[in-house]
């Protein structure tokens, strides 16, 4: 038996009460969602918090999907599996439905949250590079009221995110563009598993171009899990499997993997190229109207 | 008649949540144990300073090598007649080595108390590589053992090898091959544990721990602790699983034992999901050399394999003493040579012990692995259909009994219908044609075929024991009053279904329903001797075992019968499962009867004793020779170097088949194992020893996704050593199915003219063999 070191619990009541207990208990305390990468974590003994704030109660405040104006506001609490079978959310971005599908298995997916994973930080973590190629923006709480980040300025280093010790993330707010197209792409070495390396590609074709491009990369070392460079290849040009493939071959220039156990750099740097360039396809595909490539 | 599909009876408690592990064992007033492990895979152990632990108020006792050594129990000797570290005293020699002991009220404090032992290390060069280990210059990682110059721990042969090496030199095709079958591990659901309790007033000494083999294990614990036998009770309780990997005794039994007897107290252990993964047994680890003297046309003549055998720290394995590559020399697998050679060599590295572990049968799985890996490298190089090598050479049904060229009798089998019935399941033909239309458009599909024959069921006595036990095994049957029941078998169940294929052998025998039969196991109170289940040997041993002491029963009850009709017992017959006088089937007497009257006031003829109940011991004449033919399907992403494994066919042979669902489970089970193997597990070090695969997260078992719908066939030729024709199958599948999915993803790689490709095929492992680049999946990607 796995067994954490001893550690305070209290469950926050609201939004408010979750920050006043943060502030009582310093930067020692941490929040539970999920509980899915913190708790394994303490187990291991590799966290050894000395509170835990469970904000599980919380899910009128943070548990919500709406679209509110042209934004899709996706709240904090949000569970995997919530996400997954939110059809207003994977119509419009079937990205969310390609991702959520392959993000651990159902038993993880029925507790983990959307912001645990984003605030989770990890270097190979599915939903940053989604966000990520999303442009979303994260709304931050704190004792002084609410912030906004851009999702691709949110992480700051493995492990590390915007939000302060003080401070609970609320919400995810996604732009929505008419004629936008949406794909994810992963490899994984065995269903439920991490990614080996995963891409996400979001693009928004006008006129017979593409006006707007997102790309998310996950696991290859990609600076904020995002290609600016491939994106920028992508605009002003007719979608087509050339310009995707170029792009691929661009965000994989850019990235910077490690090898591991799931793969040497040189095949995570190849995947980013692969990935890159089948969600682009992919995404181009379900852009409403489009005519398939 | 009482074989064919029942519903397993152990299903009941399982499913409702009803079963009793040793996890579930509590009792009053016990304490919890936990194991402080080595970080370091080899190091010297410079202090260990555990005052601060003792501090901590719910601590009762932590105990130290140190601890150990002053009752003589610091080390104990191995299934291989090596010795092991209880607790380490001088060195730690793998990552996750047993240091101390830490006993107390709860089991949080007990992990606590470990964070407050302090030890000093002086950390060691580790040998990692085993193709290292001899290296002059290597460290020495035994230098406990008196004389140990180097690493190397054994060599062995087997085979003719003047006559190998003549068949080589005049062969008209010779082909070679390095393969590795990887360091894996059993990973059974349930960890090992034990729950200890010494009474100190009736000196008796009661052991919980999910063993195979509870009858070795306390003979063993009575040779090694001094204790005496009669005051030993290994009770073996539900088991989660376990493969192979829980035969052998574990230092933490031995902690839990000794911590019961320090504070007096019942003491319970269990390790967690990575201490299982890190420190018991592993298996495999064969780094092999194949090579295969042929005609131009395809007919093996000669087979020459090379291993350099990885046994970790210690030489742990659990095999029949006199083999100390188990039965590895099955490696002629299911063809007719000439002659066959094979040298095996084992080294220690920086890694945990163990060795045959994990539904192997006694490293048939590295055997047949490497002839079906061979067989293809061959029908490669001749270009010939890997289906039309395999038929030109399988052995035909009129040479059984059939004397191996390394010395097994293969009792029986019908080989080439086994492998045509799997490819006309398959459409092999037509499997062919698609592949050929896919290579058109280069699409990568592969066809991968697999032939395997075991050897299963050890004994005989006279060749097989384990540290001077011989692998013979009892069964008492006590036949009640109103007829109903109980069976007392040596054995253990793992989760094979026991006490429903075994209640349905005394059922068949006896003329009298399964659900009238009670299989009491597991408890060396209860049971008679035995060596426990392993090696697929439940069903060939116990279960032979099971049905002559069922038809001593029968014998007594014609008698019983006999006095009841007032006939002579040479004047009856057994039929429709009662004993009749010959010819007139109203005079039936049922077991039920009969029981009723052996118990009763009847007169029975001088020197009959009364009652029905009966003992054996069955010592197997022979091993049985399971075998079978499996094709996989495959469908390889050259873009990623993904696998998805379409199809399956399995055509198994385990002869008569007693409940045919629960032989049905065992070869999905081991189908799912072979994927998990080929696919996706290994246990890889880096270079300092640090275990790379401790974790459910890197360490991979395969689910229902990976699994296709499996294909199941049967061809039937019964065992003409076994009672009752059955032979093993708990671990044909597991044996057979690895070969079969690594064959067919190399087919499927043979437009990059691949001939072999390492396990696991990870995606990024056939991305890079396809990038002609493979790495060694053994260690650390680089
Ligand atoms: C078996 C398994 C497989 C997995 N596979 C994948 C996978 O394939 N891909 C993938 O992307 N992920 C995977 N995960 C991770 C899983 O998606 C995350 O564990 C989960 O989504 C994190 O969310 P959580 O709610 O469980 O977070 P928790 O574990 O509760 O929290 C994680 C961290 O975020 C902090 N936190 C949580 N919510 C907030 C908040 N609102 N504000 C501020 N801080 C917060 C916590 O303090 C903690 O530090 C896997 C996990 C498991 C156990």
């Amino acid at each position: 038996m796995q067994v954490p070191a001893k550690f305070e619990y209290e469950r926050a009541d609201s939004v408010p009460h979750a920050l006043q207990l943060l502030e009582r208990y310093g930067p020692e305390a941490r929040i539970v969602a999920g509980g899915h990468s913190l708790i394994p974590m303490m187990k291991l003994r590799l966290a050894q918090p000395e509170a835990l704030i469970d904000i599980n109660g919380l899910a009128s405040e943070l548990g919500r999907i709406a679209v509110e104006g042209d934004e899709l506001a996706i709240g904090a609490l949000v569970r995997h599996a919530e996400l997954l079978d939110d059809v207003t959310a994977t119509d419009l971005f079937p990205i969310f439905r390609d991702a959520e599908r392959v993000i651990a298995d159902p038993i993880v997916r029925h507790r983990g949250t959307v912001g645990g994973s984003l605030c989770q930080g990890d270097p190979s973590e599915d939903l940053s590079a989604v966000f990520a190629a999303l442009r979303a923006t994260a709304v931050i709480q704190g004792p002084g009221g609410t912030r906004t980040v851009p999702v691709r300025q949110f992480h700051q280093g493995p492990y590390e995110t915007a939000v302060e010790p003080n401070e609970l993330l609320i919400q995810l707010r996604v732009p929505i563009t008419p004629g936008t197209g949406s794909a994810y792409e992963k490899v994984e070495r065995r269903v439920g598993d991490w990614p080996v390396a995963a891409a996400g590609a979001v693009i928004t074709v006008s006129d017979g171009v593409i006006a707007q491009a997102g790309i998310g990369l996950t696991a290859v070392g990609a600076e904020h899990f995002c290609a600016p460079e491939a994106e920028q290849h992508l605009i002003g040009r007719a979608p087509g499997e050339e310009v995707f493939a170029e792009a691929g071959r661009i965000a994989a220039e850019h990235c910077e993997p490690h090898s591991d156990q799931r793969g040497p750099a040189d095949y995570k740097r190849h995947l980013a190229a692969e990935l890159t360039r089948r969600a682009l396809a992919r995404a181009n595909r379900n852009v409403p109207g489009s005519a398939t490539v | 008649m009482s074989y064919g599909r029942m519903h397993r009876k152990e299903d009941a408690r399982f499913i409702r949540g009803r079963g009793n592990y040793t996890d579930d064992v509590r009792l009053p007033g016990m304490l919890y144990g936990a194991i402080l492990r080595s970080p370091h895979a080899h190091a010297r152990i410079v202090s260990i300073d555990t005052s601060a632990a003792e501090a901590h108020p719910k601590v009762k006792a932590v105990i130290t090598g140190q601890t150990l050594a002053g009752l003589g129990l610091a080390w104990m000797p191995t299934l291989s007649q090596d010795t092991q570290a209880v607790l380490a005293t001088d060195k730690v020699r793998f990552q996750g080595q047993e240091v101390a002991f830490a006993v107390a009220e709860d089991p949080y404090s007990a992990r606590d108390a470990l964070e407050l032992i302090d030890v000093e290390y002086d950390p060691l060069d580790a040998v990692i590589d085993a193709r290292k280990a001899m290296d002059p210059g290597a460290p020495v990682i035994r230098d406990d053992l008196e004389g140990r110059a180097g690493n190397h721990i054994f060599d062995w042969e087997a085979g003719d090898r003047a006559r190998t090496d003549a068949i080589f030199e005049q062969a008209e095709v010779t082909v070679a091959q390095d393969m590795l079958y990887p360091r894996v591990h059993p990973a059974p659901l349930e960890t090992c544990g034990a729950v200890a309790d010494f009474d100190k007033v009736t000196g008796k000494l009661t052991v919980w721990c999910p063993t195979q083999a509870p009858h070795a294990h306390r003979t063993l614990y009575a040779m090694v602790a001094g204790l005496p036998e009669h005051k030993i009770r290994v009770i073996s309780p539900d088991i989660g699983g376990g493969f192979g990997g829980k035969v052998g005794i574990y230092p933490g039994y031995v902690c839990a034992i000794v911590g019961s007897i320090v504070t007096g107290r019942p003491v319970k252990w269990m390790e967690d999901r990575s201490e299982n993964l890190m420190s018991t047994a592993f298996a495999r680890d064969y780094h092999m050399r194949g090579e295969i003297a042929a005609t131009r046309d395809g007919k093996i003549q000669a087979i020459r394999v090379k291993v350099l055998a990885d046994h970790g720290a210690f030489n742990g394995t659990a095999q029949p003493t006199k083999f100390p590559a188990g039965f590895f020399h099955v490696f002629s697998g299911s063809y007719d040579l000439e002659a066959a050679h094979c040298e095996v060599t084992g080294v220690y590295t920086n890694k945990a012990p163990g060795g045959v572990a994990y539904a192997c049968s006694f490293r048939v799985t590295e055997a047949v692995y490497l002839v079906e890996r061979m067989v293809d490298v061959l029908a490669a190089e001749l270009n010939i259909d890997p289906a039309e090598v395999r038929m030109r050479n399988l052995l035909k049904p009129e040479q059984f009994p059939y004397l191996s060229p390394t010395g097994w009798e293969y009792d029986s089998g019908d080989y080439p219908k086994a492998l045509r019935l799997a490819m006309d399941m398959a459409g092999y033909d037509k499997l062919r044609a698609e592949q050929a239309d896919k290579r058109a458009r280069g699409e990568l599909m592969g066809i991968g075929i697999s032939f395997f024959t075991e050897a299963v069921g050890a004994g005989p006595r006279k060749h097989m024991d384990i540290l001077g036990l011989g692998m013979a095994d009892g069964a008492e049957l006590r036949v009640h009053p109103t007829g109903k029941a109980v069976l007392r078998v040596s054995c253990q169940t793992q989760g094979q279904g026991h006490e429903t294929t075994f209640a349905q052998i005394v059922g068949q025998e006896l003329g009298i329903p399964a659900d009238d039969v009670e299989v009491v196991h597991g408890d060396t109170d209860q049971t008679p001797f035995g060596l426990g289940t392993y090696g697929s040997r439940s069903t060939p041993v116990s279960g032979a075992a099971t049905a002559i002491v069922a038809r001593k029963v029968r014998d007594r009850a014609k008698i019983v019968a006999a006095a009841m009709l007032e006939a002579s017992p040479d004047d009856l017959e057994w039929a429709d499962g009662k004993w009749s006088v010959v010819g007139d089937p109203s005079t039936g007497k049922s077991m039920a009867e009969i029981a009723l009257a052996a118990h009763s006031n009847l007169e029975l003829p001088e020197g009959v004793e009364g009652h029905l109940d009966a003992v054996t011991v069955y010592n197997p004449p022979n091993l049985t020779y399971p075998f079978g033919a499996y094709i996989c399907v495959v469908d390889v992403d050259p873009g990623t170097g993904q696998v998805k494994v379409r199809r399956f066919v399995a055509v198994d042979d385990c002869g008569v088949r007693i409940n045919p669902m629960i032989v049905e489970g065992q070869i999905h089970g081991g189908l799912a194992d072979g994927v998990g193997m080929a696919l996706m597990q290994v246990m890889a070090f880096d270079e300092d020893g640090n275990h790379l695969g401790a974790s459910f997260m890197d360490y991979l078992l395969p689910t229902a996704i990976e699994c296709p719908a499996w294909e199941l066939g049967e061809t039937v030729t019964p065992s003409p050593t076994h009672p009752i024709g059955a032979k093993g199958v708990g671990e044909s599948a597991t044996v057979g199915s690895p070969a079969a999915v690594v064959n067919a993803v190399v087919d499927a790689l043979r437009p990059y003219g691949v001939r072999h490709a390492d396990m696991p095929l990870t995606p990024a492992n056939v991305w890079r063999v396809i990038n002609g680049d493979p790495f060694r999946t053994d260690l650390a990607i680089p």
